[in-house]
């Protein structure tokens, strides 16, 4: 079973890569752009046919390794 | 002789550069990134640092500024172009060299003295160079340079391959890899060799007081080159 | 939200600090008002424990500028060039997310440097951690590197010297602290005193958010198993941000339009205003409307309380708003005027055009607590006797490599390495040997800096502990040849409400200002952190020193690495032979008592001034200083880093091999001098009274103990450097 995981700064919590990322396409001339919050994206294969079981798995890996919890915030996006 | 060192918001070795490059004769000017015209020069230097934090990725977000416009056309009108380390990244990213700069191998920020073996001396950069092999110095996170196979083929063939990591004597393999680059590479040149990209930093091997002197060396066969 | 004492409580002040604030007041304060009570009136911001202690601590010197009280300290080193440095800690957040504590600690020393004028040129940490075994140090060890790593190599500020050690007293509390130096024209230092009424206030950096709210309280509370309910108040550091800044400021600071500025660090926009408006003797008017926020709905309780990074407040000249705006533009940083001075001494926050906060100034600051707390003197521990048997089946060379290759003693390459330490084009000694040294960049002078401690020393005997790490700090310096100026400290201790740990900083911080009153060696700034303590366990009583020395023609500067065979090494200073708290008999004998080595303050003046003199007569062509491991390991790394081995005489001394190569007596140095030389050396050491014994000569490639006892260089290369790569790619 493949899992998607997508790891991102909490919201209260600076961002210091998408500040610069929004104050660039600024500059380039997209003026409409007024927030860029980037993260990390996993995919992962797991030997486990049960979904709701290799998701119980992706979320112990997220909290004990893949996200930080005092920053960051993730989410399993889909599995298959 | 002119040069021009361009400062980003976030490069740090740029004042190092303007003390190398007055060291060895060079008027030196320093160009902001917001600028839109070069001074008249000779050779233009992009130095190490960390542009715009590194973020995304190292070199990206300098590679769109403003002077970069300038510096393109400088390169394509055959304008001496120097990028060191984070220099490096941008020109890489401009599209004026070819490959990319990913993370070291061991994920880890490395600061020592390397040596390097010179590829190709038949360039104003390295033309004159007695040694073969250079120490200079390193002080990169992302300095893994790769490229396609068929791109290694290319710039094989077209002799663009600037340096190599080596030990002393020259030889080059994995123990003297220090990033993972593939095929140990330090340097690479544009098609026309007007334009070099390196991780070292010959600018921090200018005194016998420092790392080491063969800054030196490579400084003062460039500006007689230039000449 | 109306207030009460559980609150108050919750904000970590306790009843009588909470009635105080009523009485001060003469009413209950709203929650803002408490929020800042809290922030300046707990252990981090007030001293409270600290500062009757503190106050004995000698600070004055001919070569000093500017003593504790500033964002940093200032010392003179000639031509009207001056050096700004200070040490601070960032213990707690580091333990809970190792890279962005570590990060920001080291953002937080260098904006403390540059708001005084000063250009950062060197970098220095002092980090502790548990032991290698216990779970989660290899973890916060590669974290805390790689966030100092990623907060300076983006600043472009060279880390140059550095100190690592483990200890199982640090399992629950490891201790990260940062140090930076800056340089100065002495005519261009900026303070943080405001002057003037109806002055701007300006706000420059970086947006505030929610980071770190209660930083500075959690700093001084103790770690329980509740920690992870602390976890948000972490804050994320901005390199990339700092670096504008620091542009920006000092192309302001070119100007003549600053009259005070003080960076935002721990309590942040709480502190700062207080600070200034309080050292000026003058009131402080904020509309919190004009903070630029990042994140929206803050309330001014929050605003004040932020403790986001890469922020400054600058107090302006009138008028200057426009030509300062337009440099802080050109870097792509905020910028707001956000209130003005008064003279009503006081501090009044408007929010929403209501009043939200109207405090005394001198109820802040002036009349915050100040305690005499309880402690407990330490004895000094009776000496161990060990008995002849213990030293019998003992292999000189396979204790020296077992030394070489413990934790505390081993290479730290793999840590400095992901330092850059020769940014900046002045590094003319790398991490690895007495002192880091910079070039003052365009003369011929160069600084020397250092950072030390002896936890386990202090932690025997608090007093002599003290004493030793100033000596240590200075004899760091000498042993490059350099002059020593000052100090700064800090002070990592466990719970002041413990009488015992209390005791430990008392005598420590005796300890220190003894000796360092004695060298002429000032304290010029330094931080304390106390708190450094889960549930009922402190950690060893940790002061770091950090010393800075002037060499003033860096041609004559010396480093660690013998240089040539044949040369002749001599021990400078006396070898007594007690092995008391010694590496080799805590580690090898594993006898944990005992008192730490006696220090002698004449001695130790005298030694490291005669070295100086040999050093500018350019007699010695290396030197080290002997600590420890004893002479046999100080050695042992002068062979490495030269690449050369030694040869040893038999001692002159009637004395235990043991005791003679292992011994941790203080004051001592080994200097390599070539043999022509040897009359010249041996009469002037004699001349100034100094002790010193003929140790051996210079050879090519092995360490010759005796017949029986050699060792190759390349095995001891192996040996002083495995560990560590060992550890950390396991």
């Amino acid at each position: 079973m493949k899992i998607k995981i997508i790891v991102t700064l909490k919201k209260s919590v600076l961002d210091p890569q998408g500040t610069v990322i929004q104050q660039a396409l600024n500059g380039m001339g997209f003026n409409d752009v007024n927030e860029v919050r980037q993260g990390k994206f996993f995919e992962i294969n797991i030997d486990e046919k049960d979904q709701s079981k290799a998701e119980e798995k992706a979320d112990e890996m997220c909290k004990k390794l893949l996200a930080n919890l005092v920053i960051e915030d993730y989410k399993i996006i889909g599995s298959q | 002789m002119n040069s021009s060192v361009i400062t980003f918001p976030g490069s740090n070795c740029d004042r190092d550069m303007d003390v190398a490059l007055k060291k060895f004769g060079f008027k030196n000017k320093m160009v902001w990134h917001n600028d839109v015209e070069l001074p008249k020069s000779e050779l233009v230097v992009l130095p190490g640092g960390f542009s715009y934090g590194d973020y995304l990725r190292c070199g990206s977000m300098a590679s769109k500024s403003r002077i970069m416009k300038s510096v393109i056309n400088f390169a394509k009108s055959g304008g001496k172009i120097m990028g060191i380390c984070n220099g490096f990244q941008i020109l890489v990213e401009t599209g004026l060299l070819p490959g990319v700069l990913l993370r070291n191998k061991y994920l880890e920020f490395i600061c020592k003295n390397v040596f390097v073996k010179v590829n190709n001396k038949n360039n104003p950069y390295f033309k004159d160079i007695k040694k073969d092999t250079l120490e200079l110095h390193i002080a990169h996170n992302e300095g893994n340079y790769f490229c396609s196979k068929e791109q290694i083929k290319e710039i094989n063939n077209n002799n663009q391959i600037a340096l190599y990591y080596s030990d002393k004597d020259g030889k080059i393999n994995e123990n003297t890899n220090p990033n993972g680059s593939i095929k140990n590479i330090a340097g690479v040149f544009n098609k026309e060799k007007n334009v070099l990209g390196m991780m070292p930093h010959p600018e921090r091997m200018i005194d016998p007081d420092l790392s080491g002197e063969d800054g030196s060396i490579f400084f003062k066969n460039l500006i007689n080159n230039l000449k | 939200m109306i207030v009460n004492e559980q609150i108050a409580i919750d904000h970590g002040l306790k009843k009588d600090e909470y009635k105080k604030i009523c009485d001060l007041l003469k009413r209950i304060p709203n929650i803002t008002e408490l929020g800042i009570f809290s922030a300046m009136w707990n252990e981090h911001c007030s001293y409270k424990s600290s500062r009757l202690h503190l106050k004995n601590l000698p600070t004055k010197g001919k070569n000093v500028i500017q003593g504790p009280g500033e964002n940093a300290g200032v010392v003179d080193i000639g031509d009207d060039d001056a050096i700004v440095f200070k040490i601070e800690s960032h213990n707690h957040p580091s333990f809970i997310e190792p890279y962005q504590g570590a990060a920001t600690g080291v953002g937080g020393i260098m904006r403390d440097v540059f708001t005084m004028g000063a250009r950062p040129i060197a970098n220095l940490n002092s980090i502790h951690f548990g032991s290698p075994q216990h779970k989660k140090t290899k973890n916060l060890l590669r974290g805390v590197v790689h966030g100092i790593g990623g907060y300076g190599n983006c600043m472009g500020v060279p880390t140059i010297a550095g100190q690592t050690s483990f200890d199982e007293s640090y399992n629950g509390n490891i201790l990260v602290n940062a140090m930076t130096l800056g340089l100065v024209k002495k005519n261009k230092i900026f303070y943080s005193k405001a002057a003037g009424l109806e002055k701007p206030v300006i706000y420059v950096g970086s947006k505030t958010g929610r980071d770190g709210i209660h930083g500075a309280s959690m700093a001084s509370a103790i770690f329980d198993d509740k920690i992870e309910e602390k976890k948000p108040t972490v804050q994320v550091g901005d390199p990339f941000t700092e670096k504008l800044l620091l542009e920006a400021c000092l192309e302001l600071m070119a100007g003549d339009s600053i009259i005070a500025i003080q960076d935002m660090g721990a309590a942040g926009l709480t502190s700062s205003s207080i600070e200034m408006a309080s050292k000026g003797k003058l009131g402080i008017e904020i509309n919190l409307n004009k903070v630029p926020c990042r994140e929206t709905n803050m309330t001014p309780y929050e605003i004040m309380l932020s403790e986001s990074q890469e922020r400054m407040l600058i107090i302006l000249e009138n008028g200057k708003e426009n030509l300062a705006k337009k440099i802080f533009d050109k870097w792509n940083l905020d910028f707001a005027v956000i209130g003005k001075t008064t003279n009503n001494k006081k501090i009044e926050l408007f929010f929403d055009k209501k009043k939200v906060a109207d405090i005394p100034i001198d109820t802040l600051v002036e009349n915050s607590p100040m305690y005499d707390r309880k402690w407990k003197k330490c004895k000094l521990p009776k000496k161990i006797k060990i008995k002849k048997e213990d030293f019998k089946n003992l292999k000189i060379i396979n204790i020296l490599n077992k030394i070489l290759s413990s934790p505390n003693i081993c290479s730290k390459e793999w840590i400095w390495q992901q330092y850059d330490h020769t940014v900046m084009g002045d590094t003319i000694q790398k991490p690895g040997g007495d002192s880091g040294v910079v070039r003052v960049h365009g003369t011929n002078k160069a600084v020397a800096a250092s950072v030390d401690s002896s936890a386990v020393y202090c932690w025997a005997h608090p007093l002599s502990g003290g004493k030793q790490i100033v000596c240590e700090s200075w004899r760091n310096l000498i042993a490059v040849g350099a002059k020593p100026i000052a100090i700064t400290n800090c002070l990592n201790f466990g719970s002041p409400e413990n009488e015992e740990n209390m005791g430990e900083f008392v005598e420590c911080v005796q300890g220190l200002g003894e000796a360092s009153s004695y060298l002429d060696f000032p304290v010029v700034s330094g931080n304390v952190s106390f708190y450094n303590q889960t549930k009922n366990i402190g950690i060893k009583p940790t002061p770091a020193i950090g010393g800075v020395g002037l060499i003033k023609d860096y041609k004559k500067m010396v480093t660690m690495s013998l240089k040539q065979s044949d040369n002749i090494l001599l021990v400078v200073g006396k070898t007594e032979g007690d092995l008391n708290q010694s590496l080799f008999l805590r580690d090898i004998l594993n006898e944990k008592n005992g008192p730490p080595p006696e220090i002698n303050l004449f001695n130790e003046k005298n030694n490291g001034e005669t070295i100086l003199k040999l050093i500018d007569k350019k007699l010695i062509k290396s030197s080290h200083d002997v600590s420890l491991g004893g002479i046999i390991i100080a050695l042992s790394k002068m062979c490495i880093k030269g690449k050369k081995g030694a040869t040893l005489k038999k001692p002159n001394y009637l004395m235990n091999e043991f005791e003679y190569l292992f011994s941790e007596d203080q004051g001592r140095y080994i200097i390599e001098i070539e043999k022509i030389n040897l009359k010249n050396v041996t009469e002037i050491l004699e001349k100034n009274s100094v002790h010193y014994d003929e140790l051996g000569t210079v050879n090519e490639n092995e360490l010759i103990i005796n017949n029986k006892s050699k060792v190759t260089i390349d095995e001891l290369i192996k040996s002083h450097t495995n560990w560590l790569n060992n550890y950390m790619s396991k």
